[in-house]
């Protein structure tokens, strides 16, 4: 515990400059996935292969992806753009799909009502559409933020400072406590924005309780459930 | 595309086939690895997989752990638990690391596939006078098998994926390539490792998806086969990276 | 669809309210692309610094290395230089293509690994030789000031069994040891001139290599005293070293080159820093290292503590 007493600043700077790292690639990663998610459920035939592409970027390991950006984008080696753009393409990749079902969750009939009711494409979009498949979203963005907020550690073998850096640390200098501070902050990070995504997602979707909804409803049509009990 | 045409040349140069640092010996380690992790994870996690989707109990436990083991960074785990253990149980420490990161895919496909079986055939199990223990065996688990299968299939993906960074705690493995360039600033060498692991990472892929179509279609045929599409999808997105 | 008054309602509030959310969190990610320099996430080194008088200090991932940056750039601060610190940058190949990008415009460096990094068939090895090497080498825009007395070397170390067993206390002996000789150390030593093929060239021993990534730290300690390796890289400098576990191993073909510690510097400004770090290279001793390296193992201190109290000791704060 003497490690903690004597680097509390330390850590309090490395878990501000972690959260900065995780928030931009969330939030991009968010944006740039609603419009594929609705060209994914539009065009149908569409969707098979950007799920698959999307799938396969996934699959690429963060350290190889790190380190093959620079070359290709022509940023920095050492820069956080390198790793911002990184997390980015996962939060995309992750953030599709959830985008696609969300989409497609939304009642196709209440969506021709709105149109019965001559609301136009865009119109339609920001006052149907999207509050719709917002529980869907916030179910994926909360996925996202999670392992993005995780994710960031491993820039530390690239030279990009975030709570990664106490494992690093920690374990040359032989001081568990450290890298214990800094896999602890990383869940409490990740936890504490999540908590924050679901608060933010009562205010705006106050007709959905945090996406709870769907469960209880799909609960109570469910004679099995009362059976089990 | 220089550097691809150069790493595939470094892919195809005699080296990169020859003695201890083979791509062969580096891909047996990691799909060693990576097979034991899996099976283990597998092990753990079907049976309480079943007994949530079955009981429908304990659902929101498995949910709140499968949230916390995805905000574990596998690289601090990684270290603290190899220098807890020491370097002669570093295998060990790994395995455990990647079992963590398995256990949460495998158990959401296992549930949501017990719980996507359309009540009315359970409750026509049950009138049937079928025990619990057959409604399980018999209709739920042979039901759930796709979901299951893609349960799996996310833990492998993950696992394959973390198993990289094996390579920091001295277990080889196809990480070393990726390690070692970067450290040497070999962008050759890490994007000829890359290239082997994206290419492990599609074929498994492609082995669980025709296992999960050949278990779909040997279950197409019962009734009632309800596979929520949205729980389906819900199941993915914990495959990945690290 | 109908749908009850007080639930329209709501849904119509969030559906403002969603616009609004998304609208600003549009705003912040191209405000963040577009990089005002009032933006927190655009401090990042791939740039050059807004103002030419900020110096870009730079150090290994290693905690050793970080001090003696730290000491730099608290030598700079005090004198009224701007200074941005960029620390943890991997291993040598990386930051030294940092360097040379100028990214980053100085960082500590080992005299020895830093010559034979660009020049690999270097025939120098004493701290001498190796400092009249260096300027020859180095590439264009880069250049070293003044060097410290202090050194931290690779060296390869056994157990103190292992060594009085088999009689072995420099790596020449090696040659006549019968079992198998596994050594450990960071990833990239496999590829130095004084890792495996090294050994094979000077002393004429067949090694295995594990790759152990903490810099000499106690995985790598561990995995010797564990018998898990036969020997392991160490840097010279490592308190542990004096703990009696171990003996570091001679090498009395000076395969392993000096390593006095000098400040490797974008030369633009080398001029301009001199001033601030040759009194610090004057007084630099490796004794000086080995008790700031005990500090920060052992009292788990940070950097900037171990920095401004050496700092201080010497009166050059």
């Amino acid at each position: 515990m003497t490690w903690l007493s004597r680097n509390i600043d330390l850590v309090l700077e490395l878990t501000l400059e972690h959260l900065w790292l995780s928030l931009l690639p969330i939030v991009a990663g968010l944006i740039i996935a609603i419009p594929l998610g609705q060209l994914a459920w539009r065009q149908q035939w569409l969707r098979g292969p950007m799920l698959s592409l999307v799938g396969l970027l996934y699959t690429i390991p963060s350290l190889a992806l790190f380190v093959l950006l620079p070359p290709i984008l022509g940023i920095g080696y050492l820069s956080r753009a390198n790793l911002i753009v990184a997390l980015t393409i996962y939060a995309v990749a992750l953030m599709t799909r959830f985008a696609s079902d969300a989409f497609a969750s939304v009642d196709s009939h209440v969506r021709q009502a709105a149109v019965a009711m001559g609301y136009d494409g865009w119109r339609r979009f920001w006052a149907v559409d999207l509050p719709l498949a917002g529980p869907v979203l916030l179910a994926g963005l909360r996925v996202v933020a999670v392992s993005t907020v995780s994710l960031v550690t491993v820039g530390v073998l690239v030279g990009i400072r975030s709570l990664g850096f106490l494992f690093t640390d920690g374990l040359q200098r032989n001081i568990p406590v450290e890298i214990l501070t800094g896999i602890v902050m990383t869940v409490v990070t990740a936890l504490a924005l999540d908590a924050l995504l679901v608060l933010l997602g009562r205010w705006l979707m106050p007709w959905s309780r945090d996406g709870r909804g769907r469960v209880a409803a799909r609960r109570r049509r469910s004679p099995r459930a009362a059976v089990a009990r | 595309m220089n550097l691809f045409a150069d790493a595939f040349a470094w892919l195809a140069s005699p080296e990169q086939h020859t003695g201890g640092d083979a791509i062969a010996v580096r891909l047996g380690e990691h799909l060693l690895y990576s097979a034991i992790a899996v099976l283990i994870s597998a092990a753990i996690a079907v049976p309480i997989g079943y007994v949530i989707g079955h009981t429908g109990r304990g659902k929101q436990v498995a949910v709140a752990f499968s949230g916390a083991a995805r905000a574990l960074p596998s690289l601090g785990l990684l270290t603290l638990l190899t220098l807890f253990v020491g370097i002669g149980q570093a295998p060990m420490a790994a395995t455990i690391v990647f079992v963590v990161l398995g256990v949460p895919s495998v158990l959401a496909g296992t549930y949501a596939g017990v719980e996507a079986v359309d009540e009315r055939v359970v409750d026509a199990a049950r009138a049937m006078g079928m025990t619990e223990w057959q409604i399980l065996w018999r209709v739920e688990a042979p039901i759930g098998l796709p979901l299951l299968i893609g349960g799996l299939r996310s833990a492998t993906l993950q696992i394959v994926s973390t198993a990289v960074l094996a390579a920091y705690v001295g277990l080889g493995g196809l990480g070393t390539y990726i390690l070692r360039g970067i450290n040497l600033n070999d962008y050759v060498q890490m994007l000829g490792g890359a290239i082997v692991i994206v290419a492990l990472a599609l074929v498994l892929d492609a082995a669980f998806s025709l296992t999960a179509w050949l278990a779909e279609s040997t279950t197409r045929h019962r009734p009632g086969n309800a596979a929520k599409p949205a729980v389906v999808s819900h199941t993915h997105p914990q495959e990945g990276t690290s | 669809m109908t749908l009850p008054p007080q639930r329209r309602r709501a849904l119509d509030r969030g559906s403002v309210r969603m616009s609004g959310a998304v609208t600003a969190a549009t705003s912040l990610v191209l405000l963040a692309a577009c990089g005002g320099s009032s933006d927190p996430l655009d401090t990042g080194a791939g740039e050059e610094p807004a103002d030419a008088s900020t110096v870009v200090v730079g150090s290994q991932a290693y905690y050793s290395n970080e001090i003696i940056a730290e000491i730099y750039a608290q030598a700079l601060e005090v004198d009224g230089f701007e200074v941005e610190r960029q620390f943890q940058i991997g291993q040598r190949d990386s930051y030294l293509a940092a360097m040379e990008s100028g990214e980053v415009d100085l960082i500590p460096e080992y005299s020895g690994n830093l010559l034979q990094f660009y020049d690999a068939e270097t025939e120098a090895r004493s701290p001498d030789d190796v400092a009249a090497a260096l300027p020859e080498a180095l590439p264009e825009g880069l250049t070293v000031l003044n060097r410290a007395e202090a050194q931290d070397a690779d060296s390869y170390n056994v157990t103190a069994a292992f060594s009085q067993e088999n009689g072995i206390t420099s790596l020449a002996d090696l040659a006549s040891y019968d079992g198998e000789i596994t050594v450990g150390g960071n990833i990239e030593l496999e590829s130095r001139p004084y890792g495996p093929d090294g050994l094979a060239e000077f002393y004429g021993v067949e090694v295995e290599f594990v790759a152990i990534g903490d810099s000499g730290g106690p995985l790598t300690k561990d995995a010797i005293r564990g018998g898990d390796i036969t020997m392991g890289d160490i840097y010279t400098a490592d308190p542990d070293l004096a703990s009696g576990d171990f003996v570091t191993l001679e090498d009395p073909e000076s395969m392993i080159l000096a390593q006095n510690v000098v400040p490797l510097a974008d030369a633009e400004i080398a001029e301009d820093i001199a001033g601030v770090l040759d009194p610090i290279s004057a007084v630099l001793t490796t004794e000086d290292l080995i008790a700031m390296n005990a500090r920060s193992v052992s009292e788990q201190l940070d950097s900037a503590t171990i920095a401004s109290e050496w700092l201080a000791e010497n009166g050059l704060n």
